[in-house]
């Protein structure tokens, strides 16, 4: 009898269906992802249990930070250019042709605009670390009433959203909100994260209002 | 592991014939395994799914000088007083109240909410913020309006009379 000879072959597994599902989920991720942009404020949001989707363009959104500053911004980089020339005019500011292009394509900024041209001066990392003020919203000098008309006028479509944090305190709110209204804003949206119905809810909230 | 192989494995053999070697061409997929999972958790990771959602409200004009307001019964008004640390305090009518105070929770402002609106025909609830007051209550507050279906509803300012009643509202 001779000896049973042991294969010594090294155990391969066929990697090819694996390497299709993961080659086909990176697939799937990158194209579904969004690069987010970076904001200069961190704004933790209240849910609720609205179910209506934010529209992806012209929006102007007023964010609220939760130490109660207040920041702005505005989609459409031919938009946010003509925004602030018009700013500069009206504020008798004005801005070189690069620094509306560098204005054009950041995000949101939350400074008075006499701060404004240094802070487009800064490099890109450097408006990273700055700590930005907040645009002013008191009754003597409220910038964010012209920003947010400016922005109207520039593009018409643009509707608005406050993106409010958790903690942000009512008066800074109401601030925000009457700006708005004195806009002749009155409907808005508030931006917030998603929460389900309370299920024993649900019977009351899908019954038909009876007026 | 599957690999283009070489020379290997054929020493032992003196002379011969060349023979062509049967070798299957598979090729070493480990790195590109690699690579693919480290890109695949880089966007599971930077991926958010869930999208924030928006919650519209349409506020009432600023009335202008000389602006009729309508005037509404007493008895079917229920102010809603969002104080400091999460709390809420109610009241129904406006001349000598009955203030309460009660929280967000689902026993708490839902509850009351649900009970006001069967008993009270065309009830209308008014919102005032006190200062104190964070943004997070203001949203559950309207919040609270859509679960419980509340059709009418204002914000409207705080005024010192309501701050009086909060202060008495063990």
């Amino acid at each position: 009898m001779s000896k049973v000879k042991m294969h010594r072959t090294t155990p391969s597994i066929d990697m090819t269906p694996m390497v299709d599902l993961a080659f086909l989920l990176v697939t799937f991720f990158m194209l579904t992802a969004t690069a987010t942009p970076d904001e200069p404020v961190q704004v933790s949001i209240p849910s609720s249990v609205s179910q209506m989707p934010i529209p992806e363009r012209d929006m102007i959104i007023i964010s609220i930070g939760k130490d109660n500053k207040v920041f702005f911004t505005v989609d459409g980089q031919f938009t946010r250019a003509k925004m602030l020339k018009e700013m500069g005019q009206l504020y008798n500011i004005s801005f070189t042709p690069e620094e509306e292009s560098i204005f054009a394509v950041i995000t949101s900024f939350g400074l008075p605009i006499q701060n404004l041209k240094q802070y487009l001066s800064l490099g890109r990392e450097e408006r990273k670390e700055i700590a930005q003020p907040g645009i002013p919203v008191d009754s003597l000098n409220n910038q964010l009433k012209d920003w947010v008309l400016q922005a109207r006028l520039a593009n018409p479509k643009v509707r608005i959203a406050i993106k409010g944090d958790d903690d942000a305190t009512y008066p800074v709110v109401k601030k925000v909100i009457n700006t708005l209204l004195d806009r002749k804003v009155n409907r808005f949206n508030l931006i917030t994260g998603k929460e389900a119905m309370p299920d024993e809810m649900k019977a009351v909230a899908a019954k038909k209002p009876a007026i | 592991m599957a690999e283009i192989q070489g020379g290997g494995g054929e020493g032992g053999k003196k002379g011969g014939k060349v023979r062509s070697k049967k070798s299957s061409t598979r090729i070493d997929m480990t790195p590109m395994v690699d690579l693919a999972f480290l890109l695949l958790t880089f966007f599971i990771l930077t991926t958010t799914l869930s999208k924030p959602q928006t919650m519209e409200i349409t506020m009432p004009e600023k009335p202008k000088e000389g602006d009729k307001q309508p005037e509404v019964n007493e008895k079917k008004v229920l102010t809603l007083v969002l104080g400091a640390n999460d709390k809420v305090y109610w009241y129904v009518g406006i001349t000598e109240p009955e203030a309460k105070k009660t929280d967000f929770s689902k026993d708490g402002i839902r509850k009351v909410l649900v009970e006001k609106k069967s008993e009270i025909r065309d009830l209308i609830v008014l919102i005032k913020a006190m200062d104190e007051a964070k943004y997070k209550n203001m949203v559950d507050i309207l919040d609270e309006m859509t679960i419980s279906s509340i059709q009418r509803y204002a914000i409207v300012d705080i005024t010192p009379a309501d701050k009086e009643i909060v202060r008495q509202t063990p």
